[in-house]
Formats: C-alpha cells, sequence, structure tokens
C-alpha cells in the first residue's frame, strides 16, 4: 500500500460525519432522541444504538490499535465466533440453567482462547514476518471451520441467566455492555497515552526498521498488539453470545471484521498506520450503529441497508481523500477564475 | 537473484503447489477405493469452474499489489441478475449474458476508478463493493429465482467427452478457456508486464513511463469481469439465483491464488498457480467427503493450514533471497527485490 496524505487526522471529520447523522434523525425520524425510564432503566434509540454498537466498539479497541502498526486484523470475526462457542460449550445447554461450568470460568476460557488466537496471528507477524493481511486471513479462513468444531456444527442455546448480563442486563439504569466499552477504553487510553507504549506503537506504524535502531523492541510490541486483538475480540465474542444466548458458528461474528476495521478507518486512523484514535474508531463505530439503525427506522429491509452503509463508505473515503479534496478545490478555483 | 539451482527459484512455489496436489490426489487414491479415475479429476474442474474464472481474475488484483474482496458478492449479484432477467423480464439468453458480463466489468471499472483517481486503499473500496453488491442482489429479489430457460438448462446437463466416457461440463470448459486466455494475457501482453510491474513497484512503474492508472483500473474491471462470468457459471449449477450465493467466497479465492504460490505484497505469481491452488482446494473437499466421518467444516480448517504452510514457505524464500533484519520493511522490500517477473 502507498503512503498517502489521506486523513485528516482530526476527530473532527467523523464528529460532523455523526452530527449530520444526528441531524438528519432529528428531523426526519419521529421520537429518535425520546429516551424512556421504564423500570428504572433508560430505554430508547440513543440508548440502543450505543448497547447494539458495543461488539464492535470493543473489537475498534484492538483494531486501532493493530493498525496504527501499519497492521490489520482480518481475523476478528472468527475469533468472536470461537470465544462465542467456547463459552457456550463450557456453560452448555441445560434448560434449567445449571452451567456445566461456573459461568466465569467458562468466559475466562473463551477470552484465554481468544488471546492464544491473537498470539498465534502476532507471532505470524512479528516473529515469522508474514505480511498480517496474510497472517489473519489464515484464521479468518480456518477459524469459523474451528469455531464450528467447537459447537459440533450446532447453535447452541444458553439459559444460564447470569450471563445475559453481559448483553442484556442493566447496571445503574443504562446496558451493562457500556460499561465494559468505557472501561476498556479508559484502560487501553491510559496506558497507550499516559506511557510510551502508545508512542512506541506509533513509531512501529511509520518505520520498525527505524523504531528498532532507536531500541524499541518492534517485534514484542507487534506481537502484544495481535494479542491485545485476539483478547478484545474474546470480550466481544462474550457479549455477542450473551445478547442472544446462544451460539452460531456460522453466523457470530459474521462481517464483524469488516465493519470494525471500517469503524477504525472512519475515526481518521489511516491505514498506513503510524497515528491512532481511540475516540475516533468509538465515534466510527457509533456512525456505523447510526446509520443501521437510521435505516432500519425508515422500514428499509435490512438487507438493502447495505446499500446505502457502501455508498456512506465511499463518501467518507472520499472526503478523507486528499487527491480528492485537491480536485474539488480545483474545480471551485477554475470557476472563480471563469467568473 | 543467485542461481545455484537448476531449477528457477521463481518457479519453486509452484512446483512446491504441483507436488502437494500430486500428493493429496496420490494419497486419496490409495486410501479409498474409486477415488484414482480419470473422471475424479475432471470432476475438480467441473465442480470448481467459478472458482478457477474468480482466481483468475483474483490473480491479476492481487500480482498487482491490490485486492478484491468484492468477488463473491458480484458473483451472487450476477446470479441474480441473470435469473431476473430470464424468469422476469424473458429476455433471450443472447442478450442476458451480455449485460451480466457488462454489469460485472462496468462495477470493476467503477471500484478501479476510485481506487486510482483518489488514490483510496484498494482494501476499503472493494469492501464497500461488498456490501454494495450484497446490497443490491436483495434490492433485485428477496426469494430464490429459479431458472427454467432451456439454453440455461441444456448448459447445465450437458457433457463435453474428452475421453471413452470422461466428460467435461460446459462450465468447466468456460473456466479451463479463461485459465489459458489468462495465461496468454499475463505473459505475452503489454497489458500483462504491466501488471507485472506495478505489483513490483508502483513508483518505477510511473517512472518508467508505464500506463499505472489504465491498467490499475483495467485489473479491476478485469476481476469484476471474472466475478460476473463465474456468476454465469455458477447458475449453470444452481439454475437459480439467491442474494446469498457465493458468501465468503473472496476469501476462498484468495486462498486458493496464495496456495497457488502468488505473492500477496503484489509483483510475483501466476494463472497456472492459482489454477493449481484451485485443484488443491478442490481435492481436499473431495477427500474429506470421500473419508466420510468429518463434517465439512474441516474443510476450511484445511485449508487454513495449508495457507500458513505456504506463507512460511514463502517467507523462507523471501528470507533467504534478501536478509533483511527489520521484518515490515523487509516484508515489502523483498516483494519489491524479487518483482521483476514471474511465471
Amino acid at each position: 500500500m502507498k503512503a498517502s496524505k489521506s486523513s485528516s487526522g482530526s476527530i473532527v471529520w467523523p464528529l460532523i460525519a455523526l452530527a449530520a447523522l444526528l441531524l438528519f434523525n432529528l428531523f426526519f425520524t419521529p421520537n429518535f432522541f425520546k429516551i424512556e425510564i421504564i423500570d428504572g432503566h433508560l430505554f430508547g434509540n440513543v440508548i440502543d444504538i450505543i448497547k447494539n454498537a458495543a461488539p464492535i466498539a470493543i473489537l475498534a479497541v484492538g483494531l486501532t490499535l493493530v493498525i496504527a502498526t501499519h497492521g490489520i486484523d482480518i481475523s476478528v470475526g472468527s475469533v468472536v465466533a470461537i470465544s462465542a462457542g467456547v463459552v457456550a460449550m463450557l456453560i452448555g445447554g441445560d434448560l434449567k440453567g445449571e452451567p456445566k461450568y461456573p459461568i466465569v470460568v467458562a468466559m475466562a476460557a473463551a477470552v484465554l482462547v481468544s488471546t492464544l488466537a491473537g498470539m498465534w496471528n502476532g507471532a505470524l507477524v512479528s516473529r515469522i514476518g508474514m505480511q498480517p493481511i496474510i497472517a489473519t486471513l489464515i484464521l479468518f479462513v480456518a477459524g469459523r471451520g474451528i469455531a464450528m468444531v467447537t459447537t459440533n456444527a450446532m447453535v447452541v442455546w444458553l439459559y444460564a441467566k447470569p450471563f445475559a448480563l453481559l448483553g442484556q442486563g442493566y447496571w445503574l439504569g443504562l446496558p451493562f455492555s457500556i460499561y465494559i466499552v468505557a472501561f476498556l477504553v479508559l484502560m487501553t487510553a491510559l496506558v497507550t497515552r499516559k506511557t510510551a507504549i502508545g508512542l512506541f506503537i506509533e513509531a512501529v506504524g511509520i518505520n520498525p526498521t527505524a523504531a528498532r535502531f532507536a531500541g524499541i523492541n518492534a517485534k514484542n510490541i507487534l506481537f502484544w498488539v495481535y494479542a491485545f486483538s485476539g483478547f478484545c475480540a474474546g470480550i466481544s465474542g462474550l457479549v455477542v453470545c450473551s445478547t442472544v444466548m446462544s451460539a452460531d458458528g456460522n453466523n457470530a461474528g459474521n462481517l464483524f471484521e469488516l465493519n470494525a476495521i471500517l469503524a477504525v478507518v472512519l475515526g481518521g486512523t489511516s491505514l498506513n498506520g503510524g497515528k491512532f484514535y481511540l475516540m475516533g474508531s468509538m465515534v466510527g463505530a457509533l456512525i456505523i450503529q447510526t446509520l443501521t439503525t437510521t435505516i432500519y427506522a425508515f422500514n428499509v429491509p435490512p438487507e438493502i441497508s447495505q446499500v446505502v452503509m457502501a455508498i456512506f463508505v465511499y463518501a467518507v473515503s472520499l472526503l478523507q481523500s486528499g487527491k480528492f479534496r485537491e480536485k474539488v478545490s480545483l474545480l471551485f478555483r477554475s470557476k472563480e477564475v471563469e467568473a | 537473484m543467485k542461481k545455484k539451482s537448476a531449477i528457477d527459484p521463481r518457479n519453486l512455489p509452484i512446483l512446491v503447489t504441483l507436488a502437494l496436489f500430486v500428493v493429496m490426489f496420490g494419497a486419496g487414491s490409495f486410501a479409498f477405493i474409486g477415488f484414482f479415475s480419470l473422471q475424479n479429476f475432471l470432476n475438480l474442474f467441473i465442480d470448481n469452474a467459478y472458482l478457477l474464472i474468480l482466481a483468475v481474475g483474483m490473480t491479476f488484483v492481487i500480482v498487482s499489489g491490490g485486492i478484491d474482496l468484492s468477488v463473491g458478492s458480484m458473483l451472487a449479484l450476477s446470479t441474480m441478475i441473470a435469473s431476473s432477467l430470464l424468469e422476469k423480464s424473458h429476455l433471450d439468453p443472447i442478450l442476458v449474458i451480455p449485460i451480466v458480463l457488462l454489469a460485472g466489468t462496468a462495477f470493476g471499472f467503477f471500484m478501479g476508478y476510485l481506487i486510482h483517481a483518489f488514490d483510496l486503499p484498494p482494501f476499503i473500496i472493494t469492501l464497500a463493493g461488498l456490501y454494495l453488491a450484497r446490497g443490491l442482489c436483495y434490492v433485485v429479489s428477496i426469494d430464490t429465482i429459479g431458472i427454467t430457460n432451456g439454453f440455461w438448462e441444456r448448459a447445465a446437463h450437458a457433457q463435453v467427452i474428452i475421453f471413452d466416457k470422461n466428460f467435461l461440463s460446459p462450465s468447466a470448459v468456460i473456466a479451463l478457456v479463461v485459465v489459458l486466455v489468462g495465461l496468454f494475457v499475463a505473459r505475452y501482453t503489454g497489458f500483462g508486464r504491466n501488471v507485472y510491474a506495478i505489483g513490483g513497484s508502483e513508483q518505477s512503474a510511473v517512472l518508467m513511463g508505464l500506463p499505472v492508472g489504465r491498467t490499475k483500473v483495467a485489473i479491476y474491471a478485469l476481476s469484476g469481469f471474472c466475478s460476473a462470468l463465474a456468476g454465469i457459471v455458477f447458475t449453470f449449477y444452481t439454475l437459480s439465483g439467491y442474494a446469498l450465493d457465493g458468501k465468503g467466497m473472496e476469501l476462498d479465492t484468495i486462498a486458493s491464488v496464495v496456495i497457488g504460490g502468488t505473492l500477496l505484497t503484489g509483483g510475483f505469481g501466476s494463472v497456472f498457480g492459482s489454477m493449481l491452488g484451485v485443484l488443491v482446494y478442490g481435492t481436499i473437499q473431495v477427500l474429506i467427503v470421500f473419508q466420510g466421518t468429518l463434517n465439512s467444516w474441516w474443510t476450511r480448517i484445511a485449508i487454513g493450514f495449508l495457507v500458513f504452510v505456504f506463507c512460511v514457505l514463502q517467507r523462507a524464500f523471501d528470507v533467504r533471497a534478501a536478509r533483511s533484519a527489520a521484518h515490515q520493511a523487509s516484508a515489502s522490500a523483498t516483494a519489491t527485490a524479487s518483482a521483476p517477473a514471474g511465471g
């Protein structure tokens, strides 16, 4: 991929896009901003958007760091399926809701397996020196197979009530998944911005050789960034599994990698690496979910929403493209000259 | 590159793929009765004709250093357009086929233009293309559209006798023609050489005065054309159009191309290798069917494993070719160094 001066590198563009979407809804979607309190819980479109954006937002946290190193992780969707499969098999489909293993143990195991998957990606990229897209392609292809083999190619339904908290539960009036995202973002921001680690990651993304000469252990940075992405995918898998209380190796996390990468790119982090914007990625995830919700609000069949999504991606990519802005500004300038 | 061994190192990945195919086919022949037959070999082409066509288009894209994630969706869109034109508009196949091919080419052209003119990453643009084509499928119809057209039914059931009672389907013949044309274009035309040059180093290609922009747009248009053709061939199997056809096929295609020895960094690879990659892919599927007890999902695990083995092998060659210490730098640097040409 070529280096290009594509992203403007600020959170302004994604925020404008989100604001435009919300403004559109303010005028055209009735009751879009209405929030009700039922049983002490907050309900409404806006709350739903934040809640439904959680799985993608969690993935985007890990992916932001991966993309900052000029890498990519397309295996996250498959790892989500593996995580959901592992936790579902360990809790078991007991109709009375008696878990086979304690729920906490099952969750820890699922996250551990996912982190190992991430470490596998990290080892391929940092130790063997594979191109990130190929290295993660392996798990992308094989991962869904592994997930299906884990669940014996069946959809496992769960009845263990406490597990539902992650994806469906409420705490202090807000959906629990919001707290998971907030905690993860906060911790990641603290670790990357209050220590030198964030700088190291960006240095590796700009030039790994130079970073190594500067005394940064580029290999280890790469390894742990991918491991962290696997960890995030594991958490995301738990939330996904808990939301629908089932694990479907074939469909869980389907197209998640694409949405999550999109969230990161919309958020202003360039695929060329070197800089990352965690909050931008979160705004990106919100944009994607707001767009989806908006499309639903207009009773467009959910399948067709993909068309709108694609057009949106083209529009945002064009706005971020330096060449496009140049051409547009040239267009205006030549008109001025004519006038 | 040093030429110590008799074998041109550039051909090594293809030879490895060929050996792998022979070993797997041989192992199947020893393990299962009825596996070793000419027809079983021909079936690999019959069953994977659409994948073969997609892989040819994808080879050009990947050799140029790009990627096309939209091929699976475009295949589905082509099945939808073809079936709805045939069944709902009652158009003649003579019109339907060119329309579908034109639609696919135009779609590829559009993406190629965005990528070239605005310097956008192929990954994102074709990813959006994946959504766009899949969404448009549902605009055409949410339900399956069955095809009852006589020409289509004949194409589905016709047999082209090769030897004795062994036959190929028309789809397989189309796929083989596409492979031959692909081989010719890659090796003996200016366009083919430009593709390799761009993949080797786009900057050098620009400095050499090659028509980089035009070639890049043409590459994606070609991939779009192949996807559309693969879609038509796919309807010969299913005799229907369905919006969920070809889900995940973009990655099967990329995996086949990688197994065929093409470097995802660009500049190196061959159409012939991609064909071998598809054959390996098909053989794994047949082996798992013959084995009987493993569920079909093991195919994916096996493919993943093979992609792994091949990438490690390629890395081993790379590292020997250019002993560079830094990892990502060497990944792109070796691609440039070993770029000049490929089979």
